[in-house]
């Protein structure tokens, strides 16, 4: 469903990827690992659609239709969604009815009808008891005042709001303590299924012992070095990214 | 100088209004009045030279001869539209800065509540008048100046102690003649006694599609606990030119809140002050300005703490489309009495366009040592992250900036007490900002 091929991102005049290669199939579930700074929010943003990234080279498709060449707001439509790693505050949206309208646009675009106040909110209620969050901060404007962990559960509720096909998480599970860990695993695990793809960034191991990954990438310097199955992050939390940076020839590892 | 042809212009007015007055011209009312003309006469029209105005160049208004119209006809479906849909008001419409009584209608009030022409109280009570007119709006420069000499017509409001208003006194001013440069100078006196409370709608509409100019004083005296909120809106036409002066007083423990919306017009001036005289007193001046085009909107306000253990809240925001321009300028005094004072400023805009500007001036004045203030300011673009982020959850770009745009704005409407009031401007910025 998503395939990356050769892809080369800068920023500014710094290249950051260097020729990313990802199969990501229907009903799989991918880890992406690697090191502070080593380019794993930027190939997530890149993916979403984010301003401000310089395409120097490669491709990337869903269904073997062009991202690139897409607003964000279509690849949302199309069925990207990004857990960001940082959600952002939007003051005086509330959550609610910030999501009404994106599931509306969503819909249209599918060709579905609009929801209606009565509809929408008993989605919403059916899928605020599966992610665990409460009227208070749906009611909320967007993320503003959250606590970290409530921002990553929202991320995750919009996730349930929104089913996407592909759902690439930024560190969702960092800040969360770990029953929230349990419940925002819970609310991925749910979304699963054969016919949708999810993209899981994380630094801990101790994650996909929830989220159960079919393969695992490690991402150094913008570069996958090393991909394996669940396994292999059982052993860089054992070894540490220095095991998998020693593979690498010494002059790209700057 | 243009600005001595302009002056000459509206004290010869003056003569001819004197002129027809008869016997007025030789009441302790009038003399105020021509009091009020020789001070024009001094201070004459404001320049940029001027610290107070130096952002606002009001040159383009001294190219018309604006002048006083009396006698246009329009009937209660003209004003219709300017109504708030679904809120019961008592109703005071100005035409071209004239009282209409056929317009106006009142529910029945707690008794000693007196709202009248500010024509009539000249004429049959002026004694009451002079207690309080021009004892709080200083004479302090050419268009206070003028408006007080052409005092000669308005509201006032005066709600005696204890006394509730329970429905809204919406003062409704339209103005414009076909083919005339209209001059409107409503005064308007606001006077509460202790433990009463009202609330006020001034709004300012226009008729025909002719530069005019309107030029309001409004000196408001609050009570002992008294409760007074005023909602100014200005939805005038694009080429007019408007200029307010709204003076509050308060007593011990009272609460004044301030809404200035600005809309329309071309050059807008809004002087809004509190005077905390008093302790336990809370001034909240509110404020939201939407512009386009080369609208020009400034709005200066001043808190001046001069009593201890006040508080005020100040919140100012612009959205500023095009080549238009905002001035902000948020004066908080706080005197060597005002111990324990909290002040709280912010002042935030959105500039839509490179070629959209604003200036401002927060200027904290404070001279007592144990008292708490802030500002803050927030001058910039719309959030791109937060933009992002709409988009990236199917949210089409367009959509998410007039989103985030009407969210900016209507968050000056979140302390609104009236719901009808609340969507009725929400309604309105949603409609600006499509
Ligand atoms: N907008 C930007 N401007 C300049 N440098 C950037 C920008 N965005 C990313 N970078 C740089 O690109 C590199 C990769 O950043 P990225 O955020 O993708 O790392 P990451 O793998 O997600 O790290 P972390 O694990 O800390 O989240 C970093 O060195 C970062 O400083
Ligand atoms: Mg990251």
């Amino acid at each position: 469903m998503l395939t990356v091929k050769d892809l080369y991102v800068r920023v500014e005049d710094k290249e950051i990827l260097k020729g990313i290669n990802l199969q990501v199939n229907r009903g799989e579930v991918h880890a992406i690992m690697g090191p502070n700074g080593s380019g794993k929010s930027t190939l997530a943003n890149v993916i979403a659609g984010k301003e401000g990234y310089e395409i120097t080279g490669g491709e990337v498709t869903l269904d073997g239709k062009d991202l690139l060449d897409m607003l964000p707001e279509e690849r949302a439509r199309e069925g990207v969604f990004l857990a960001f790693q940082y959600p952002v505050e939007i003051p005086g949206v509330s959550n609610a009815s910030f999501l009404k309208t994106a599931l509306n646009e969503i819909r249209k675009h599918k060709g579905l009808e609009e929801l209606d106040a009565m509809h929408f909110l008993k989605f919403m209620k059916e899928k605020m008891k599966m992610v665990g969050i409460d009227d208070n901060l749906i009611n909320r404007p967007v993320n503003q005042g959250f606590s970290g962990g409530e921002k990553k559960r929202n991320e995750i509720f919009q996730l349930q709001m929104l089913q996407p096909t592909l759902a690439v998480l930024d560190e969702t599970d960092s800040g969360l303590d770990i029953d929230a860990l349990k419940v925002v695993s819970h609310g991925v695990n749910l979304f699963r299924n054969k016919d949708n793809a999810v993209v899981v960034v994380t630094h801990y191991q101790r994650l996909l012992n929830y989220i159960v990954p079919d393969f695992v990438h490690v991402l150094v310097s913008g570069r996958i070095v090393k991909s394996g199955g669940k396994e292999l992050a059982l052993e860089l939390e054992d070894k540490g990214y220095d095991w998998v940076t020693n593979t690498v020839p010494a002059a790209e590892t700057v | 100088m243009e600005n001595t042809r302009s002056k000459d212009w509206y004290i010869s007015s003056f003569k001819k209004i004197e002129e027809s007055l008869n016997g007025e011209s030789k009441t302790p009312f009038h003399e105020l009045r021509k009091n009020a003309i020789s001070k024009f006469e001094e201070f004459d029209f404001p320049t940029i030279k001027n610290e107070e105005w130096k952002y606002t160049n009001i040159a383009p208004l001294l190219k018309y001869n604006f002048k006083q119209v009396t006698g246009v006809k329009i009937s209660k479906k003209d004003i219709e539209k300017f109504l708030i849909p679904g809120l019961k008001v008592n109703l005071a419409v100005i035409v071209n800065g004239n009282y209409v009584p056929e317009l106006s209608h009142f529910y029945k009030q707690p008794s000693g509540v007196r709202i009248e022409s500010f024509r009539n109280m000249v004429l049959n009570d002026p004694e009451f008048l002079m207690k309080y007119f021009g004892k709080y709006a200083s004479i302090d420069n050419g268009f206070v100046a003028l408006n007080t000499a052409f005092a000669f017509d308005g509201t006032v409001l005066y709600v005696p102690d204890g006394a509730i208003i329970e429905d809204y006194i919406h003062i409704l001013n339209v103005s414009g003649a076909e083919g005339e440069n209209v001059l409107s100078q409503p005064r308007n006196l606001v006077i509460t006694g202790s433990n009463s409370k009202v609330r006020i709608i001034e709004s300012y509409h226009s008729m025909a599609d002719n530069e005019n100019l309107t030029n309001v004083v409004n000196e408001v005296i609050v009570g002992e606990n008294a409760d007074v909120e005023i909602y100014k809106l200005q939805n005038e036409n694009m080429k007019s030119f408007h200029v307010n002066r709204t003076q509050a007083y308060q007593n011990r423990g009272s609460v004044f809140t301030h809404y200035s919306v600005t809309f329309g017009g071309s050059i807008v001036r809004n002087d809004t002050n509190t005077l905390l005289d008093a302790e336990n007193c809370t001034g909240n001046l509110y404020g939201l300005y939407l512009t386009e085009g080369s609208q020009h909107v400034d709005n200066h306000t001043l808190i001046d703490h001069a009593k201890p253990h006040c508080q005020s809240n100040e919140m100012y925001k612009g959205v500023l489309n095009d080549s238009s321009r905002g001035v902000f300028n948020g004066k908080v005094f706080v005197r060597v009495d005002a111990q324990k004072t909290n002040a709280y400023q912010s002042n935030k805009a959105i500039l839509l366009t490179s070629d959209a500007m604003i200036d401002t001036k927060p200027q904290l004045e404070i001279y007592a040592d144990d008292v708490k203030c802030s500002h803050g300011a927030a001058i910039g673009q719309l959030d791109e992250e937060a933009v992002f982020y709409l988009r990236s959850r199917g949210i089409g770009e367009e959509l998410a900036r007039t989103v985030l745009i009407r969210a900016f704005a209507n968050d000056i409407f979140e302390t609104l007490t009236s719901q009808i009031l609340h969507d009725h401007l929400n309604h309105i910025v949603y409609a600006k900002l499509k």
